[in-house]
């Protein structure tokens, strides 16, 4: 099998978000950075499909150099090659993100064929588009769902040539069922698995791994229909809590009681 | 005829409340342009769905048809809606922001090869810039769109649904969809949990990584059940197997709506606190007065939520008798 995990590098989710003084940019020099969650877990999923069916997986990650970092992360717990696209410092909006990837995953396909499934996350963590991964499907002309908790591969097939994969979509009372003819595409989210941590073998395999750049520009009419441009961040309004404090300890059961009466949900 | 489209999300005829938001957003955002309100809706039961649409506020319901639309179908829905775009050249195309309504107006996007602006909290009058939603709601972005035909999401409960009843005359489209997507359908479902939901639960009690272990939400189940609500949980929860990632609330878990939200043993990092912010109401349980959940609800308690819960569920069967 072969599979595509794509990734991003973004701040360490959890940390307080500041802005820069230009206010374009998350101010991110005194925060950690890591694969954005739901991508981190696409890269053990296609990690697990690999054991099992054997195969080969390449991560690719669109950023600026130090996405080199997130790549051999993923190295570290199985992927075996890694392939960056670099933007020299120029973040770009979802279209034009697509079709530099699609450039990338097409060069990539000339030189070693066809990737039976490439996994995108639902949605980046921290720009939150929700569309590149069906963008690239779409200009591939492959099936893709997005929101996938669950990926097997059907009884007695290998997870190439003209089989099937089998998604699962969590909503809310239980899980939607797809089976999409590969080649596929998939927009995973966190929860289909939990990630490993790198084994010391992993880590030494990940220094020496070698770092492919593929230089791929968007095409050019990307923009033919529109575009969104960015003007400025800004901290969302905050809405000033005067916290009620009920008491301390279990003696404020009763007015917590009393609370929940009021709210009706007694 | 130019108009505000919405792009109706339902499951097999049952219209979410976040499509009735939809709804909602668009006739404000279709009064100041001077247009009317369109829906646009597909697939098995979309045959119910326009007596609801039309109490939000659809003039028209435009009911697309294909032999290969049935059950929900992402990439089958998204060129059937290309279908209705060029035939009906709306001004705005818009959804909720949910898992289907993003990923239907990214699926039109990729196909009409247009911009599309995910998670809006706020929209200019003449739909070419906005605010939208960014690190789940932890930052916003200030945006422009430009497209002769504008593509948006609202984030979830931007505004809360209220009616607008208008004609919702409907109108029926043939709309032509590739046999070949018939590949993306749902094939088959797993029901795991009837009745209240996480998402739709009116009490969620929640815990953090205080709660300490699996065994340790016994507890929260108990308080939990005597409420008719759910247990969540942190993302430190699940990171460390004691609980599935389905009862996550965050970020990349899910956003819950209750009407309180009782947060035990819980920090509140920026990724927790966005998928707790639509919560009407929130109770903190923590021994920290500084916790960052504690200073951002409206109630709190400084307790070991150890004790505390027991105690609140010990007091609330008392008052039931």
């Amino acid at each position: 099998m072969r599979i595509l995990a794509l990734v991003k590098r973004v701040p360490a989710p959890g940390a307080r978000i500041n802005i820069t003084e230009d206010e374009q940019h998350v101010d991110d020099k005194n925060l950690g950075h890591a694969i954005s969650p739901h991508e981190e877990c696409g890269v053990e999923a296609a990690v697990q499909l690999i054991e099992q069916y054997g195969g080969d997986a390449t991560v690719m990650s669109m950023g600026a150099d130090v996405s080199e970092e997130q790549l051999r992360a993923a190295v570290s717990v199985g992927i075996s090659k890694m392939v960056l696209v670099p933007t020299n410092g120029s973040p770009k909006d979802p279209q034009a993100t697509a079709s530099a990837l699609v450039a990338a995953i097409r060069e990539l396909e000339e030189q070693d064929g066809v990737f039976d499934l490439i996994i995108f996350g639902n949605e980046s963590a921290d720009q939150g588009g929700f569309q590149v991964g069906i963008r690239v499907a779409h200009e591939l002309g492959r099936a893709m769902v997005n929101g996938i908790k669950g990926l097997e591969i059907p009884d007695g097939q290998d997870g190439s040539g003209d089989g099937h994969i089998v998604a699962r979509r969590e909503v809310d009372a239980g899980f939607e069922v797809y089976e999409l003819p590969l080649p596929a595409c998939v927009g995973v989210k966190e929860g289909i698995n939990l990630p490993r941590y790198p084994t010391m073998k992993g880590r030494l395999a990940s220094k020496k791994a070698e770092l492919v750049s593929l230089a791929v520009e968007a095409d050019a009419d990307a923009h033919a229909n529109g575009r969104q441009a960015q003007t400025r961040l800004k901290s969302p309004p905050e809405t000033a809590t005067e916290t009620v404090i009920l008491g301390d300890g279990v003696d404020a059961a009763p007015a917590v009681v009393d609370l929940l009466e009021e709210l009706g949900v007694l | 005829m130019s108009a505000v489209l919405v792009v109706i999300e339902h499951d097999r005829g049952h219209v979410p409340e976040a499509t009735l938001e939809a709804l909602t957003s668009a006739r404000s955002i279709a009064g100041g342009l001077g247009l009317p309100v369109h829906a646009a809706a597909m697939g098995e039961g979309a045959e119910m769905v326009a007596s609801q649409v039309g109490e939000y506020g659809a003039e028209v319901i435009h009911h697309l048809t294909s032999p290969n639309l049935g059950d929900y179908n992402p990439e089958a829905w998204g060129q059937a809606l290309v279908g209705c775009v060029s035939s009906e050249s709306p001004a705005v195309v818009m959804a909720s922001g949910t898992d289907r309504g993003n990923e239907l107006m990214a699926q039109l996007a990729a196909r009409a090869g247009l911009p599309f602006v995910a998670n809006c909290v706020d929209v200019a009058p003449d739909v070419s810039s906005m605010t939208r939603s960014q690190w789940g709601g932890a930052l916003h972005e200030e945006a422009t769109l430009d497209a002769e035909i504008k593509l948006i999401s609202m984030a979830p409960h931007t505004v809360e649904a209220s009616p607008g009843p208008a004609a919702g005359r409907v109108d029926e489209i043939a709309v032509d969809v590739d046999d070949s997507l018939v590949r993306s359908v749902i094939r088959d479902r797993v029901v795991l949990s009837e009745g209240i939901t996480l998402s739709t639960a009116p009490v969620v009690v929640s815990g953090g990584r205080a709660v300490g272990s699996e065994e340790a939400f016994a507890p929260l189940e108990a308080l939990a059940e005597e409420l008719g609500g759910k247990v969540g949980c942190s993302r430190a929860v699940t990171n460390n197997g004691w609980r599935p990632h389905a009862d996550q609330v965050g970020q990349t878990g899910t956003r819950i709506a209750p009407t309180i939200y009782i947060a035990t043993g819980i920090s509140g990092a920026t990724q927790h606190w966005v998928g707790a912010m639509g919560s009407k109401n929130i109770l903190a349980i923590n021994t920290d007065p500084e916790a960052n959940m504690v200073t951002k609800a409206g109630w709190a308690v400084i307790a070991d939520l150890h004790e505390m819960v027991p105690a609140i569920t010990e007091e609330v069967k008392r008052r039931k008798g």
